[in-house]
């Protein structure tokens, strides 16, 4: 038993049908009670009233909007080392999830943004940052649809992303530099001591738990489509030959 | 590795297009500019920095496709590619060549420019300095788009959304380096760093430029 096993489009094929029911159930149980819990159950807060309940929207998107990239760029270093088809095909599954995570973050930033700095949209570090990412994202899905071959695709996204993850590191600590902040600090820490009151912070947490389970299932649904795909692809060359 | 250096340069010279063509488009963003935003002296110095810089950016871009296309399309890029030179060194000779052809006339010119945008006299020596450090960063960084799209039919639109997101860094820092020149502050903290980008795209950047020329030629 080892994780290389799901390498086999068949076992992944079979394995992810068994997994996904459970995934999505998990994921409307969690949205539906971090949602709700969220936005009804909890007091508004002194300074920002009801608009502090965008946070369970925008900081789980956030987050996977970045998730979603590192796990693109372990999928897409899995494909270059080990020639895993799955691998490539699930780097390829996580992009267009990503950009819409960072769609959604940058969207309800803009609509928290406007009561409380006055403007929906400021050259802020962290929102820039999140707008050259969603640039990346960009790229890297036109890359792979622009080219016919799936496995020079699937090799010239993978260098593309390795390259894109170092620019992206290096943009987000250069617009540091370049601007200074109007965007809080982090809400949710390991190490360091929160920002956040305890009453927002348990829903905040299965909010953030939901997106991490949605982001699952939406990738091993786009995964299977994607095998399917090839598979047709497959039968039809087979066909024709034949 | 120097043969094909010359020969690079030759070709962009001889054949023409390549070499003046970034420099007359440098010239005419440059000039578009003060039609768009208005002839005031000083809205203008204070935008020159960004302007310039986006502007030498911008005339980067456009040669870019250039530099595989036509290697690829006449076979001699297979060729180069099989030659007993490692790949690495064919694709830095060509962001090399490319840089000789378009990042050194821009830096030359840049000071003729800033004169026309009424930038601060103390700004002139960062601009060619930011220009000279930052331009072979640019080609390399480019030459790295142009061979993941060397294959592609129609690749030029794709190449920019490729690459324009990668020169966000490099901007930035020469950007910056130059505003603050103008100001009269310290710049020693974005030369350093725009020097470490130009150097470690410099040293790696080939690498991954050559990988995606072998899968594309596979």
């Amino acid at each position: 038993m080892s994780l290389w096993e799901y390498a086999n489009p068949q076992k992944f094929m079979q394995t992810s049908a068994a997994v996904l029911p459970l995934v999505w159930g998990l994921t409307v149980l969690s949205l539906a009670v971090g949602l709700v819990w969220g936005f009804f159950l909890t007091p508004e807060a002194v300074n920002f009233g009801s608009t502090v309940k965008i946070i369970y929207l925008h900081v789980p998107s956030a987050m996977m909007a970045i998730n979603a990239w590192v796990m693109m760029l372990v999928t897409s270093l899995i494909w270059l080392v080990r020639r895993h088809h799955v691998s490539a095909l699930a780097a390829r599954a996580a992009a267009p999830v990503g950009l819409t995570m960072t769609l959604i973050a940058l969207v309800t930033g803009a609509i928290w943004g406007e009561p409380m700095w006055g403007t929906y949209w400021a050259w802020d570090p962290r929102l820039t940052a999140f707008l050259i990412l969603f640039l990346f994202y960009l790229g890297y899905i036109a890359l792979w649809e622009a080219i016919e071959n799936p496995d020079a695709a699937a090799d010239l996204t993978s260098v593309l992303c390795i390259v894109g993850s170092v620019f992206a590191l290096l943009s987000r600590y250069a617009v540091n530099f370049w601007n200074q902040g109007l965007h809080q600090g982090a809400t949710l820490s390991l190490d360091k001591e929160e920002n956040i009151a305890n009453v927002y912070w348990l829903p905040l947490l299965i909010c953030l738990a939901g997106f991490v389970l949605l982001f699952i299932a939406l990738v091993l649904v786009r995964t299977r489509t994607e095998i399917r795909a090839r598979r047709i692809k497959a039968l039809v060359a087979r066909e024709r030959m034949a | 590795m120097i043969a094909l250096l010359s020969r690079d340069l030759a070709l962009a010279i001889r054949a023409g297009g390549g070499f003046g063509l970034g420099l007359a488009f440098f010239l005419i963003v440059v000039v578009l500019v003060p039609f768009g935003v208005g002839p005031e002296s000083t809205i203008l110095s204070v935008i020159a920095p960004g302007i310039l810089w986006v502007g030498a950016l911008l005339a980067c871009l456009l040669s870019l496709d250039r530099i595989f296309a036509l290697d690829y399309e006449d076979g001699s890029l297979d060729l180069l590619a099989t030659a007993p030179i490692p790949l690495e060194g064919v694709v830095a000779m060509k962001a090399a060549a490319h840089w000789v052809t378009t990042g050194l006339p821009l830096t030359l010119a840049a000071p003729g420019l800033g004169l026309l945008m009424n930038l601060e006299p103390a700004a002139y020596g960062w601009l060619v300095l930011s220009l000279a450090l930052g331009t072979p960063a640019l080609s390399m960084i480019g030459t790295f788009g142009a061979a993941l799209t060397v294959g592609l039919k129609r690749g030029g639109l794709l190449l920019s959304l490729l690459v324009l997101p990668l020169y966000v860094p490099t901007l930035i820092f020469g950007a910056e380096t130059v505003g603050r020149g103008a100001d009269g502050l310290a710049t020693t903290t974005p030369v350093l760093m725009l020097a470490g980008i130009t150097l470690a795209t410099l040293a790696l950047l080939p690498f991954a430029a050559a990988a995606a020329i072998r899968i594309n030629l596979r």
